[in-house]
């Protein structure tokens, strides 16, 4: 053995498997896994990541623009001859405000247009003034500057949302009008409006004409005080182009607009393609450049109730509903759960009912929650009789849900008191139930407070169950009480991602966001229970 | 007037304990040593039995009254409601409630006024009844322990008896919940098998409940038994959990190695929080994610790539389901496989097994019976989540393993057949319970043999 190993020293190391150049290759090769590997775990870790900030940043972005709402201020004319102070009741307060609306726009004169017009404004405005007037009439009698909420789809438009508008840029060269209004032909100094007119989708037709269709993008030409949208472009004498265009607003004079004087706007949405017309467009940039229109801390969304129209409706109802169901969850999970758990953990001798029961509890907490409602439907509403959307029966219906996450952190909780504690307090004469109730239930309270408020944010969240008892109902007065008909956060989120409209979107991801803020809040005051008060024995 | 009852009783019950108190104290002649219970477990003892009784009494009424009043008005008026069906004899009870609480109903008749008048007379009848039996109650049991109070009574026994029945029947709730869950579905099941035989739900390949009554005249209102096949319900739960188990398995199993075995301490303290904020998150803010984000940009995609995809596709919702079941797979992986041992990783490292070797080949073996149960559970959850698939799936049930076609659930079709105007004892609502039955058995068996695995095959350790 001593020769072999001087020798070995002589030589060099021989070639072994294990230090030969397959196994160099196959060590290197390892290493590569080990590191692939290693990365494929991060990757997994970030890609969670990942998800969680793309969906918080769609709800974030989307959310923003329903924050706010924007005004119009309007000229409303409250003097005696419209508004009779001794029946204020059955003023028509809505048609107040639009004739304020379309004093603005005399040249709109067909039916349609005032209709049109009309429809800028909110169908609650009525509602606002009368309101406004009860609890200041000292708006009577006289003009007031009002300011009024927008229809959802204006709404939309000022924010950006609905089409997609370039800036005015000026048009090098001149524009000479055939008339002020109706259909009228513009001639422009040179060609260069065609180029133009086909880079935004015109079709070409004979004769190098261009024809701007309702699937094109909407060219809108603004000079002398009005405005004018493009309909076809045609080549004419000495490089000129004739255009054909209607006039959205009217033109002061048929004087010709020098080269810079007028200015084109593109609306690259074409107007096939997007809910609000050129009409609309115009008219609302009129009114912003006029600078009455305003927008304010959207106050609807938050404090008031559901409703049909995006912009009256608010999550007010929702949370009230949501607040009322916590309220019945606590009351009835919180008592039952913790006595289930003191029962289970320190009272309960180890016979087939408490093995049942216990099997019975961790059954309950993977059942799945739509299987809840089925419950709350076919024992509390049909058996029982109980009134429907009520947040009284939504209440049980999610504590019995949320008991087995209850009883489960409270069971862990009290476990953690160690025995000495208990030794102690039985040993100087106190009895079970003392020992228990003074002494060992006020240490494990941290624990069962955090458990308990993690199940409700739980709760908070929940849906389904509450579908199957009717909570999804359209209800627009605010609950005042456990038994009035109620919908909850959630649920409303739910109906609203489900309403056609645009402006829905938006008051969905708003409401979404309100919902996690609660959420985060609950999370927050479990986590500073557990940080500040729980302690290692 | 009820709640006034409720209070007098509590007001009462705190009297009764102050005076049981001071009569404990009274009897001893303020020695109070000398008592065998604390004068505070005299007091609780008086106002247990001063308020106990007659609020258990309160409570059974509460839960009685209204299936006795309704089927009194429902006999008094039995002519008039004669050859009415079910629901619209429950509607009229409904609507003379309604009425005689002072509420709004759709429209009224000089039937249903009288009605609600008869309900308000009932109504007050029985109010005063309870009031009457409450009162007795709680005087007779107050005069019963008053009289009991002395020095060698032993009232701390009794309170902490019945404190002990309290919490034993606190803890009997769960198995009533699941008794009350398995009797509910199993009850509407029968009554929905009695029209609809059972093999046909469990084996028909048709389901289309929203046509569930077809033919006219005599035939009216029979039951088109062959449009309640579950079976296309099923196949499209099934692939839906299948995808989200493909996005969530492979996603939460690395994620739980990574933050077990390679993550630093920094690392873990980011990542946990985001897996737990992924967990907190409400389905219904994922299934509005799946419909308004989620699926579009899937058919953007395939529309660029040429395919067909449905704007409610299977895979848009199973993919969803799986961000919101991974941090479900990654805790649950996590506690098993800090489960297995140190001692084992050791042995492996002191062999010369690289980090990676380790995990494949000694630790997810050992933990293999654990995380073959997590991802059961995680099935289990897919299987029975419901907001993410009713925004994001379809309603249709089609019979189809293709992912970009919409697909339906078992849960959408809960949600669909017993959401809005309903009437009770129809199939169509009937099925819906017979879906859940079904939903809660599946659920039931995965949970069941998901821990049974663990019982089986569990290394023991130590």
């Amino acid at each position: 053995m001593t020769d072999a190993i001087s020798s070995f020293g002589a030589v060099g190391r021989p070639a072994s498997i294990h230090t030969d150049d397959a196994a160099k290759a196959r060590l290197k090769g390892r290493y590569r896994t080990e590191k692939w590997f290693k990365w494929l775990g991060a990757a997994a870790v970030a890609l969670a990541g990942l998800f969680l900030v793309l969906l918080l940043s769609t709800i974030v972005t989307q959310a923003i623009p329903a924050l706010r709402q924007n005004y119009v201020t309007l000229p409303i004319d409250l003097s005696a001859a419209k508004v009779d102070p001794a029946k204020l009741d059955e003023v028509n307060y809505d048609a107040i405000a639009q004739e304020a609306l379309t004093a603005k726009f005399p040249d709109v004169t067909s039916r349609q247009d005032k209709r049109l017009l009309r429809g800028l404004i909110s169908t609650g405005t009525g509602v606002f003034l009368r309101k406004d007037i009860a609890a200041d009439p000292g708006m009577l009698g006289g003009t007031v500057d009002y300011a009024v909420p927008l229809d959802d789809f204006a709404d939309l438009y000022l924010k950006g949302l609905l089409a997609d508008v370039g800036s005015d840029e000026a048009i090098s060269t001149s524009v000479t009008p055939s008339g002020t209004s109706g259909d009228i032909d513009l001639t422009f100094g040179d060609d260069a409006m065609l180029a133009l007119a086909r880079g935004h989708g015109a079709t070409e037709g004979e004769n190098g004409m261009f024809t701007l269709t309702s699937g094109a993008s909407s060219l809108l030409v603004a000079f002398n005080g009005g405005t004018v949208k493009l309909t076809s472009l045609s080549p004419a004498a000495n490089g000129t182009v004739i255009a054909k265009g209607t006039v959205i607003e009217a033109l002061d004079s048929t004087a010709p607009a020098a080269s810079g004087q007028a200015f084109l706007r593109v609306i690259e949405t074409p107007e096939a393609s997007r809910k609000i017309s050129d009409k609309v467009i115009v008219w609302l940039d009129t009114l912003k450049s006029a600078g009455l229109i305003e927008s304010r801390f959207n106050s609807i969304f938050f404090f008031t109730g559901a409703s049909r129209e995006p912009e009256l409706a608010g999550v007010w109802g929702a949370v009230v509903g949501s607040f009322l169901t916590m309220i019945v969850t606590l009351a009835i999970a919180f008592p039952i759960g913790v006595s289930a758990a003191i029962y289970l953990e320190e009272f309960a001798p180890k016979n087939r009912l408490t093995t049942m029961i216990e099997v019975n509890i961790n059954n309950l907490a993977a059942v799945p929650s739509i299987v809840f409602g089925l419950l709350g439907l076919a024992v509390f509403l049909n058996f029982f009789g109980m009134p429907r959307s009520a947040p009284v029966v939504g209440g049980m219906v999610l504590a019995l849900m949320t008991l087995p996450i209850i009883i489960i952190a409270s069971r862990a909780s009290l476990r953690a008191v160690p025995p000495s504690i208990r030794e102690a307090a039985l040993g100087i004469g106190a009895s079970k139930v003392q020992t228990v109730f003074h002494h060992v239930l006020p240490l494990a309270m941290p624990g069962i407070m955090t458990g308990t408020i993690l199940g409700m944010a739980h709760a908070l969240g929940e849906t389904a169950p509450l579908l199957m008892i009717g909570m999804v109902a359209f209800i627009v007065d605010i609950p005042g009480g456990f038994t009035d008909p109620a919908t909850i956060l959630p649920v409303q989120i739910f109906m609203w991602a489900d309403f056609p409209e645009a402006g829905f979107q938006q008051k969905t991801s708003a409401a979404i966001l309100i919902l996690l803020v609660f959420l985060v809040i609950m999370n927050a005051i479990a986590v500073i229970l557990r940080r500040r008060f729980e302690r290692r024995w | 007037m009820v709640g006034y009852l409720v209070v007098l009783l509590v007001v009462l019950a705190a009297a009764a304990y102050w005076l049981g108190r001071t009569r404990a104290i009274a009897s001893v002649n303020g020695d109070v040593a000398r008592l065998h219970s604390l004068p505070g477990q005299h007091g609780m003892f008086l106002a247990l039995f001063a308020a106990g009784p007659a609020l258990l009494a309160i409570v059974l009424w509460s839960l009685v009254t209204p299936g006795i009043e309704s089927s009194i008005i429902a006999d008094r008026f039995a002519s008039e409601l004669s050859g009415m069906g079910v629901p619209q004899v429950e509607a009229f009870i409904r609507d003379a409630r309604a009425m005689a609480f002072g509420g709004l109903v759709g429209f009224a008749d000089p039937t249903k006024e009288a009605a609600a008048a008869l309900y308000k007379s009932v109504h007050a009848t029985s109010t005063w009844i309870i009031w009457t039996v409450a009162l007795v109650l709680s005087a007779s049991g107050f005069y019963w322990a008053y009289s009991r109070i002395a020095q060698a009574y032993r009232a701390r026994h009794v309170v902490e008896r019945v404190l002990r029945a309290f919490l034993i029947a606190c803890s009997v709730v769960a198995i009533l919940t699941t008794i009350g869950i398995v009797l509910s579905l199993i009850f509407e099941s029968l009554r929905f098998f009695q029209q609809v035989p059972f093999y046909k739900f469990l084996f028909g390949t048709h389901w289309s409940p929203q046509s569930a009554f077809t033919g006219a005249g005599a035939e009216a209102g029979a039951v088109n038994e062959d449009i309640f096949g579950m079976v296309p319900l099923f196949a499209g739960t099934l692939l839906i959990t299948f995808i989200a188990m493909l996005v969530a398995a492979p996603i939460g199993l690395m994620a739980a190695i990574y933050l077990s075995d390679y993550a630093s301490k920094s690392v873990r303290a980011v990542a946990k929080p985001v897996l737990e904020i992924l967990a907190g998150i409400p389905t219904v803010v994922y299934g509005f994610f799946a419909a308004l984000t989620v699926a579009p940009y899937f058919r953007g995609i395939g529309e660029s790539l040429g395919l067909n995809v449905a704007s409610e596709s299977a895979l848009a919702a199973g993919v969803v389901m799986g961000i919101m079941i991974i941090p479900f797979v990654s805790s649950l992986s996590d506690d098993v496989i800090n489960a297995v041992p140190q001692s084992l990783r050791d042995g492996s490292a002191g062999l010369g097994a690289t980090k990676s070797e380790t995990i494949r080949k000694v630790v997810l073996p050992a933990a293999l019976p654990g995380i073959v149960s997590a991802i059961l559970l995680a099935v289990s959850r897919a299987i029975g989540e419901t907001m993410i698939v009713v925004m994001a799936a379809g309603l249709a049930a089609n019979l189809t393993a293709n992912p970009l076609e919409a697909v339906t659930t078992v849960t959408v079709q809960i949600v669909t057949l017993l959401v809005g105007d309903q009437e009770f004892d129809s199939a169509k609502t009937l099925a819906a319970f017979a879906l859940g039955l079904v939903l809660f058995c599946i659920t039931l068996t995965l949970n069941i043999v998901a821990l049974r695995v663990v019982q089986k095959y569990r290394e023991q350790y130590d």
